[in-house]
C-alpha cells in the first residue's frame, strides 16, 4: 500500500488574521475579505495600506485584516478615505462598504469621492439587504423581494427600483475603473479578483478612482440555505445586476 | 515663539486661516456658508502653496468626515463652517471624540434656529460646550474676542488637539469673522509633523516606523465593560482639562457688579464697562476665553469676594447656566439676552447694567 502524503495547497493569506469571523454560514463577506487579503499579499500592499471600515456587518473587517484601520460613520467611508488619502498620499487607501452604507446613507459621499477622482479604492459588497440590523430593505433590494420593512415585497411604485451602482459610478468623470463581479462561483470569484486587482492598480498608478461591486449572498436575511442563496444570486441578482467592466481607463494613462 | 515685527490688517476669518497655516495645518476641508467663506477661499490657494491640500467637500457632513480621516492619519487638519453647517458636522465630531481623533473646527456662529440669518449670534454655545452630537462627550472650545486672539488661539488649538487627542472648536461669530483689525502674526517653533503619532494610522512603511502591530482607530466598543471603560477614560481626560481654563478679567478687583460675557459680546461689554468706569461706577468684566473647560474656579473666587453678576449673551440664555453652576453655592447671576438678529451697541447695554447695579 502506498503511503498517503498530505500536501497543503491552499492557505490563509498573510494579510488575513487567523481568527474566527462573526459572519453567518454561507455569507460571502469571508470570500470578499480573502480576495482583498490575497491581493494585499500579492501586490505587497499590506504594510502600506490604510483601511477605512464602514458600518454594517463588514465593520469588523478591521479585526480580520492585518492593516492600519479607521472606522467611519455610516456611509461616510469615501469622505473619510478622502481625508486619509489627502493627508497621506503615499499610502494605499481603500474602503469596504455594504449596500445600505454605500448606496443609501452614503450616496452623496460615494458619488463625490468618485467624481473627484480620489485615488482610493472602494470594495462594494451588494447583498440586497441591510444585514447587521436584521434584514431591512436596501437600495439594492430587488423588486418583489421580501424584507422586514417590505413584508409584501419591494414595490417599484412605493419603494422605487433597485439601484445599479457600478453603472452609476462608471458614468462619473473621475472614475478610472468600475466593474461588477459576483462571489457565487469559482469562475466568478476569479473574475472578481481580477476586477479588484485592476481597481487597486488604478490607485497605485494614480489613474483615478477604482470601484468594484461584488454581488454576495446573505442566507440568514434572505431566509434561505447557503445553496438556495447562491441559486438566487445566479437566477435573480445577476440578471438585474449584470457582471462586467463598465469603465476602464487604466490603459489610457489617467484622467488629468 | 518668534515674534515677527510686521503688523497686518485682516479679517478674523483670515486670521484663523493664517493662524492654521502658522501652526502647520496641512489639510483643509471646506464648504461654503456665510459668514465664514473667507476661510476656505483663503485656504484654497494658500494651503497648497504651503505644501498642503484643500478639498471643497460636497457637504459639511463630508467635510467633517474628511477631517476625521486626516486626523486619524495623524495630520494637522481643519474645517470651518457656520451654525447650520455645524449641525451637520456633529456626527463626525461625536465619532472624533469617541475615537480620540485630533482636529480643529471653526464655527462662525450666525443667527438661528433654522436658517436664521447671516448676522452674529451666540446661539451655538450649548452645542459647542456640551458635545453637540450624540453620546456623552466634550471637546475643548475657545471663544476668541479679538482678531489677534483668533489667530493666537488657532495656533494653540492645534497643539491642544494633538496633545490631548481631541477635536478643538474655535467658536467665533459673524462679527469676529468679518471684522478687520491689525494683528501681529507669529509662527510657533518646533512643530513636529510626525512626533507623538504612535496612535495614528500611517501604514507600517512610514519612515519613522519600525515593525509594529497594526493600529485601529474606532469608537465601537461592544465587549463587556469596554464602552464603560472608554467613557471613564474620556471623562478623566475632560476632568484633567479643568486647570487649562482661561479667562480675561477687566476691572474686576474692586467691582461690585461683574458682567459675564464671551466673544464679541464680551468685547462690546468691555466698552460699556469702560464707559461706566469713567462715571465712577464699579463695574467689571469676566470674559471666558475657554468656553469648555469653563473658568469656574476664577468665577467662584469673585463670588466669594461678594460680587454680584450679570450675564449678557447674544442668545436666550446659555452660558448663564455655567456661570450659575460656578457660583451656585455663594451667589446667583442675572441675565440679559440680546436676541439673535439684533446687534447691540455699547450704549444699549448700559440700561440693563445700570438696572442691575442699582438693584432694580
Amino acid at each position: 500500500m502506498t503511503e498517503m502524503q498530505e500536501k497543503l495547497v491552499f492557505s490563509r493569506p498573510e494579510s488575513v488574521i487567523d481568527r474566527p469571523t462573526h459572519y453567518c454560514p454561507g455569507c460571502h463577506h469571508g470570500i470578499a475579505h480573502r480576495l482583498v487579503g490575497e491581493l494585499l499579499d500579492e501586490m505587497n500592499l499590506a504594510e502600506n495600506s490604510l483601511l477605512v471600515a464602514s458600518i454594517g456587518c463588514s465593520v469588523f473587517l478591521y479585526n480580520y485584516l492585518d492593516v492600519d484601520a479607521v472606522e467611519a460613520p455610516h456611509g461616510r467611508a469615501p469622505a473619510v478615505a478622502t481625508g486619509v488619502k489627502r493627508a497621506r498620499p503615499d499610502n494605499f487607501v481603500f474602503t469596504y462598504q455594504g449596500d445600505g452604507d454605500l448606496a443609501s446613507i452614503g450616496m452623496a459621499e460615494i458619488m463625490h469621492a468618485a467624481n473627484r477622482g480620489e485615488k482610493i479604492c472602494v470594495v462594494f459588497v451588494n447583498n440586497t439587504v441591510y444585514g447587521m440590523t436584521g434584514g431591512q430593505m436596501a437600495p439594492t433590494t430587488l423588486i418583489g423581494q421580501k424584507t422586514t420593512t417590505t413584508p409584501a415585497g419591494r414595490c417599484i411604485t412605493h419603494e422605487g427600483a433597485p439601484i445599479r451602482m457600478a453603472e452609476i459610478i462608471a458614468s462619473l468623470g473621475g472614475v478610472a475603473y468600475a466593474a461588477r463581479g459576483s462571489l457565487d462561483s469559482v469562475k466568478n470569484i476569479s473574475a472578481a479578483k481580477k476586477h479588484l486587482r485592476k481597481a487597486f492598480d488604478c490607485q497605485l498608478n494614480a489613474t483615478g478612482f477604482g470601484f468594484v461591486e461584488l454581488l454576495s449572498g446573505c442566507p440568514t436575511n434572505w431566509k434561505m440555505t447557503p445553496v438556495q442563496a447562491n441559486e438566487r444570486l445566479q437566477n435573480e441578482m445577476i440578471p438585474y445586476f449584470p457582471l462586467g467592466v463598465f469603465k476602464d481607463i487604466s490603459e489610457e494613462g489617467g484622467i488629468c | 515663539m518668534s515674534k515677527q515685527p510686521e503688523r497686518i490688517f485682516i479679517k478674523g476669518n483670515e486670521a484663523i486661516a493664517r493662524g492654521a497655516l502658522a501652526a502647520r495645518c496641512k489639510c483643509f476641508f471646506g464648504y461654503p456658508i456665510t459668514p465664514q467663506n473667507d476661510i476656505p477661499e483663503f485656504m484654497s490657494s494658500e494651503i497648497i502653496k504651503a505644501g498642503g491640500d484643500f478639498v471643497q467637500a460636497e457637504s459639511e457632513v463630508a467635510a467633517a468626515n474628511m477631517l476625521l480621516g486626516a486626523g486619524a492619519a495623524g495630520i494637522r487638519a481643519m474645517t470651518s463652517s457656520s451654525s447650520p453647517g455645524m449641525s451637520l458636522k456633529q456626527e463626525a465630531i461625536s465619532y472624533m471624540a469617541g475615537s480620540e481623533i485630533p482636529a480643529v473646527i471653526v464655527n462662525m456662529n450666525r443667527g438661528g434656529p433654522g436658517l436664521g440669518d447671516i448676522g452674529p449670534a451666540q446661539g451655538d454655545y450649548y452645542q459647542s460646550t456640551r458635545g453637540g452630537g450624540h453620546g456623552d462627550y466634550r471637546h475643548f472650545t475657545f471663544g476668541p474676542g479679538t482678531v489677534q486672539e483668533a489667530y493666537d488661539l488657532t495656533i494653540r488649538a492645534f497643539d491642544i488637539a494633538f496633545e490631548h487627542r481631541t477635536p478643538v472648536l474655535i467658536l467665533g461669530d459673524a462679527i469676529l469673522g468679518q471684522m478687520k483689525e491689525p494683528i501681529t502674526p507669529w509662527v510657533p517653533e518646533g512643530v513636529d509633523d510626525e512626533a507623538g503619532r504612535d496612535w495614528a494610522i500611517t501604514g507600517r512603511t512610514n519612515a519613522r516606523e519600525t515593525a509594529r502591530e497594526k493600529r485601529l482607530i474606532k469608537s465601537l466598543f461592544l465587549g463587556e465593560g469596554e464602552l464603560a471603560g472608554q467613557n471613564r477614560h474620556l471623562q478623566a481626560k475632560y476632568d484633567a482639562w479643568t486647570d487649562m481654563a482661561e479667562c480675561e478679567q477687566f476691572e474686576t478687583e474692586d467691582a461690585e457688579l461683574i458682567i459675564c460675557a464671551y466673544g464679541s459680546i464680551g468685547r462690546i461689554a468691555k466698552s460699556t464697562v469702560r464707559a461706566f468706569r469713567k462715571q465712577g461706577k464699579k463695574v467689571g468684566l469676566f470674559r471666558p476665553i475657554t468656553l469648555y473647560p469653563f473658568p469656574s474656579a476664577d468665577l467662584k473666587k469673585l463670588a466669594q469676594a461678594g460680587k454680584r453678576f450679570l450675564t449678557i449673551e447674544h442668545n436666550l440664555g446659555q452660558m448663564v447656566d455655567d456661570v450659575r453652576l460656578a457660583i451656585r453655592t455663594v451667589a446667583d447671576s442675572d441675565f440679559f439676552p440680546i436676541y439673535p438678529g439684533n446687534l447691540p451697541t455699547p450704549d444699549e447695554l448700559e440700561a440693563p447694567i445700570l438696572a442691575c447695579l442699582e438693584g432694580k
